[in-house]
């Protein structure tokens, strides 16, 4: 039954090259392998960091009727490369009687959170780095390590502005979480299983992701998915947390350089990892768009996974950076009020009805 | 051989984080400190293959119970937690030094039962995992060995916590709302 997709058997091939062409032991294969993964993933890390602040970029002026960077390389593509250079040999100086241990450790909770979650994002079929039993729950625990490291940057910052950030950017993360966990648990009803490959393995097929195969609650989860997955980011209209006409620049005030460039950089992958959260969950992941006409099938199929998953992300991404440049910036207690009088209710609405649907068999399904 | 790395590592950052938690003397760093011992911790956890359990210890230990702490600290006035000092006294010394080797014996009487070690770092705990859905199943059995009851317990009690906490956010909420008006 199990259909096997292009490129996913790339790692087993990587795999028995080192083990059986080279000869390695067990713990030296490992060993390499897990080096060799671990590079990818910052190298991937750092380039769609790149990709997403360029991106950002132009959308936002395209957004606002201008051009936006024109001048460094063609089309300003070299502009973000510029900028991390700037911002990587800058001076990093600290605030007078602040907690300076605290001051350096804060940026890399903030990016340590950033990249464990990343780390789950399914690439293609067997290209998981982490697949837990546990991933979705494993996920959501690791990202709200990101919380301790805001709120310690605006403690150990010495700075009026950053405390108030930091105190509102903590509690916007940890009510939004509720919701974001909510919806993760009604995809996890539909699939039943915890395991990020094997939601995506139950979404192969033709009409099966699952915002086909869970229609009306699926939808609505992935919608108040989007929601909070912007909130939990700290974009779009909910950046109270770092509001420059109220709070200067929020809980980074006081950092200058790669501490700076830290929390920059997280943003923006927080973006790409929520992004690609909602896609492995609700959009099929790296599965192939299948309409059930087997040559159209193929066709698709031949297409390797990473394309697709990448396609679905940037899409997204798009429509996340849509939110964010179009709306206005809420109220704190706007803010509370949307997650905990609207969205939160919303989504424990969308596990009872999923759960009926579910259990009911009300599921959209082809068998094919 | 790479397990054992593993747990050397771990254990030394369990234990600097501990000792830098209880000798620093201002609360943030002890929080923080506090907050890579429970990650050393959970690391254990999946050392073991309990992923599920590693799991529950970053979500709420490391992400949620330290935030609290986190919070509380930022609520009591600054000036009652920065460099608070404990006097050194000697009828303190001999409790301390009793406490602590119950602790210690506690420590190496379970170590020496369970041979903990070894299993740690050899290969043969690598396939005890136990299944999400397991877990799932047995949380929500009340079959013989079905854990629902306390399940819904500790939900009945987590509820009562939650109204609890909102009947005392609202009276203060009310004394203030009647101070204003008395002044006004």
């Amino acid at each position: 039954m199990e259909k096997v997709y292009i490129l996913s058997s790339l790692p087993q091939m990587f795999d028995s090259l080192l083990r059986d062409t080279c000869g390695l032991s067990n713990f030296w294969a490992v060993l390499i392998e897990c080096v060799l993964v671990g590079l990818l993933v910052l190298a991937a890390y750092a380039t769609l960091a790149i990709i997403l602040i360029f991106m950002e970029r132009k959308v936002c002026a395209y957004f606002q009727c201008r051009i936006g960077p024109m001048r460094v390389g063609p089309w300003g593509t070299l502009q973000v490369i510029a900028d991390v250079l700037k911002m990587l040999i800058k001076e990093i100086f600290f605030v007078d009687r602040s907690d300076k241990l605290l001051y350096c450790i804060a940026p890399f909770l903030v990016i340590i959170a950033s990249v464990g979650t990343f780390s789950f994002l399914p690439w293609s079929q067997g290209w998981n780095v982490l697949d837990f039993n546990v991933g979705i729950f494993l996920l959501t625990a690791i990202s709200s390590i990101g919380v301790i490291g805001i709120f310690m940057a605006g403690w150990a910052s010495n700075n009026k502005y950053s405390v108030v950030s930091a105190m509102r950017g903590a509690v916007q993360l940890i009510s939004y979480e509720m919701s974001l966990g909510l919806c993760l648990i009604s995809a996890v009803i539909l699939t039943g299983t915890m395991q990020i490959s094997g939601i995506v393995e139950a979404q192969t097929g033709p009409w099966q992701w699952l915002i086909f195969q869970g229609h009306i609650p699926a939808i609505l989860a992935f919608l108040v998915f989007c929601i909070a997955g912007n909130a939990e980011a700290n974009r779009g209209p909910f950046d109270l947390a770092e509001a420059e006409s109220e709070l200067t620049a929020g809980y980074h005030t006081e950092y200058s350089g790669m501490g700076f460039g830290f929390f920059y950089l997280a943003e923006y992958l927080n973006l790409f990892v929520v992004s690609g959260i909602a896609t492995t969950v609700f959009l099929g992941g790296w599965a192939p768009v299948n309409i059930g006409i087997a040559a159209f099938d193929s066709v698709m199929d031949y297409i390797p996974g990473i394309v697709w998953f990448l396609g679905k992300t940037f899409v997204v991404v798009f429509l996340l950076m849509w939110i964010r440049w179009t709306f206005p910036r809420l109220r704190i207690d706007q803010i509370l009020k949307l997650e905990w009088k609207y969205l939160m209710p919303l989504s424990l609405c969308i596990i009872v009805l999923m759960v009926i649907c579910v259990s009911f068999g009300l599921t959209f399904t082809i068998n094919g | 051989m790479a397990r054992l790395i593993m747990f050397i590592i771990l254990a030394v950052v369990i234990l600097a984080s501990a000792v830098f938690c209880v000798t620093t003397k201002r609360i943030m760093r002890a929080a923080t400190a506090l907050l890579f011992v429970l990650f050393a911790v959970a690391g254990l956890y999946f050392i073991l293959d309990y992923s599920f359990l590693g799991a529950a210890q970053i979500s709420i230990y490391a992400g949620g119970i330290t935030m609290m702490y986190i919070f509380a600290i930022q609520l009591v006035d600054k000036n009652t937690l920065q460099g608070m000092r404990e006097h050194w006294l000697g009828k303190k010394t001999i409790l301390a030094g009793a406490i602590s080797l119950v602790g210690f014996a506690t420590v190496v009487l379970v170590l020496l039962k369970n041979a903990f070690i070894q299993k740690v770092v050899s290969a043969d705990a690598l396939s005890n995992e136990v299944n999400m859905s397991d877990i799932g199943r047995t949380l929500m059995s009340a079959d013989k060995y079905g854990y629902v009851l306390p399940f819904e317990f500790i939900s009945l009690f987590l509820l009562a916590c939650i109204i609890g906490g909102l009947v005392i956010l609202n009276t203060k909420k009310d004394g203030n709302n009647n101070d204003k008006e008395e002044t006004k």
